[in-house]
């Protein structure tokens, strides 16, 4: 119940941006993809929607963006207006849109295409402009503690909305800042459509700092250039992302005193070679998830955390239980989006993370998920969507996947496969097959799901119960 | 057939399933600028482990992470001797 947690009125997010400008000093921070870059005070003063407020207000609405700078853009036009906005990644298939139109309850779609939205709906469509001085003048308050809902990485099936109230979203971001020091400028390499992206920018736009986004398709060595020649001094992304930018030339030409690790579990490696690259920035990694928030912070330099965090007073408790992280705090979502849904927290409050966790000495070490869940770079691929695609492949009896090590993302899908016909897995016809199979796959899946490699197999590994043991080596 | 050939042909075996654009490969190229991004290498690393064996990438010393093309063939070269 939102108005259990929050008492008093909601905060506004054009409220909370223009407090912080008013508080800054230094150059105008903007909102930068480096195509376009729009102050923060117009993002705060300015409506982005071509849209007549009555046609907003109160409303559900789905914001399908091609560019992540219109989604911020539509989120401070349209938050404490619209009821409720559901941010829908980039990377939603077409056909979950029906699913996700009727789970939301959406009225109308915000969206940036030139060419309208690109699907067959009935809904009425208003576009965001980015040009210039945006629409007109920001909707007048309207009072609507609007919801923000996102998108689950991992699901079977359709995909899985969760409803955040912005209190919640925002209660992890300090809120007193280093004003002595020179002015913050972030920068990310996530997309702010996905919860740990999201978090970004609203720490930007609470916290009143310029905020440096990747636009489409820019390759990293490029984005480390144009952030390098601003001096960037906070940097955000998951460990497959940091992995990556160690790899190119233009790492050694930033030196941010910040930087901060998320979306999967930071290991060792990758925080030693961080420490190594920016010795004297301050390194965190910390721990959040869609439906759990943001959890803590980690910035001893080590991977996993402190069995201290489990006792300590403060917003976020948890505990271990059944051998998975379990969280309660108010940055918890409210619910998921849709009929029949469980609730997102178990009866005694807590979401169960079913991130498994192992304790060694004083110390807490994330082992992976508990549903076989597989995180390649930070986006999660259930294993069962997977083996249904394969399964469905002519010629195909069944097949087992699983994570593979992978020192780029982290893990990888690997799919062991038994097929019909076992001679047709020998010799030149396997090759043929894989393809085949392979192919099926992309036809079907985002490219992170679609297995890396294809083994052929006898047999594959069963539980008592004669279900297929996942557990297995 | 040579490691770097062999390389070669995963990367454009890669590149064609990806719908990805794979630059002139040359000893100097950045590794970044090749028109692969994490995915593409990670589906690159696990490939040449089913095709060669080992997987040098992943206990590399951090001094020692590849960043051109020729140090990415070198590494696999060395690990197979």
């Amino acid at each position: 119940m939102r108005s259990s947690r929050l008492p008093g009125a909601a905060p506004r997010l054009r409220e909370l941006m223009e407090r912080a400008l008013s508080d800054t000093s230094g150059p105008a921070p903007v909102l930068d993809d480096g195509a376009d870059a729009i102050s923060l005070r117009a993002l705060a003063e300015r409506s982005w929607i071509e849209a007549p407020k009555d046609a907003v207000l109160g409303r559900n609405l789905l914001l399908v963006t091609k560019r992540a700078l219109s989604a911020a853009a539509a989120l401070c036009s349209l938050d404490g207006v619209a009821s409720r906005l559901v941010i829908v990644p980039p990377d939603l298939a077409a056909a979950d849109l029906a699913s996700v139109i009727d789970d939301s309850e959406a009225h109308a779609i915000v969206h940036d295409a030139l060419d309208g939205v690109g699907i067959d709906t009935h809904l009425p469509t208003f576009r965001v402009r980015l040009e210039a001085e945006g629409c007109g003048p920001s909707f007048a308050e309207a009072g609507h503690a609007t919801e923000w809902c996102l998108f689950t990485s991992g699901t079977t099936g359709p995909p899985k909305m969760v409803a955040h109230s912005l209190a919640g979203l925002i209660d992890a971001i300090p809120r007193d800042g280093d004003r002595d020091e020179t002015p913050i400028r972030w920068a990310t390499y996530y997309d702010i459509r996905r919860f740990g992206g999201l978090q970004m920018l609203l720490r930007a736009l609470v916290g009143g700092h310029t905020l440096h986004l990747m636009s489409p398709g820019e390759s990293l060595s490029h984005f480390l250039m144009r952030i390098a020649n601003v001096g960037v001094t906070h940097v955000a992304g998951t460990p497959t992302h940091w992995r990556n930018a160690l790899t190119t030339r233009e790492i050694a030409s930033i030196a941010p005193r910040y930087v901060r690790l998320s979306g999967e579990a930071a290991d060792q490696s990758v925080l030693d070679r961080l420490t190594e690259q920016f010795p004297t920035a301050a390194i965190g990694h910390a721990y959040a998830s869609t439906e759990a928030g943001v959890g803590f912070e980690v910035t001893d330099g080590l991977e996993g955390f402190p069995a201290t965090f489990l006792a300590r007073p403060g917003a976020v408790e948890m505990k271990i239980q059944e051998h998975t992280l379990r969280i309660r705090s108010p940055r918890i979502a409210e619910r998921y989006l849709g009929a029949g849904q469980a609730g997102v927290a178990e009866l005694d409050g807590f979401v169960d993370t079913g991130d498994i966790i192992e304790r060694r000495g004083d110390r807490l070490y994330f082992m992976g998920r508990a549903n076989g869940v597989i995180n390649v770079g930070g986006l999660k691929v259930h294993p069962e969507e997977v083996e249904a695609v394969i399964n469905r492949c002519p010629g195909v009896r069944m097949s087992r996947v699983k994570g593979r090590a992978n020192p780029i993302t982290g893990a990888i899908v690997a799919a062991d496969v038994i097929l019909v016909e076992p001679t047709l897995a020998l010799g030149r016809q396997a090759q043929d097959k894989r393809e085949q199979i392979l192919e099926h796959c992309r036809a079907r899946l985002a490219a992170f799901k679609v297995p890396a490699s294809v083994k052929f197999v006898d047999s594959l590994p069963t539980s008592p119960a004669g279900k297929l043991d996942r557990r297995a080596t | 057939m040579e490691v770097r050939d062999q390389i070669v042909g995963e990367m454009r075996t890669i590149a064609k399933e990806q719908g990805r654009h794979l630059a002139v490969l040359h000893d100097d190229l950045a590794l970044l600028d090749c028109g692969f991004d994490s995915l593409c290498f990670a589906i690159l690393v696990v490939r040449l482990e089913d095709r060669l064996g080992v997987d040098p990438l992943g206990d590399v010393e951090a001094e020692d992470v590849p960043k051109t093309f020729g140090e990415f063939v070198h590494l696999y070269a060395d690990a197979l001797v």
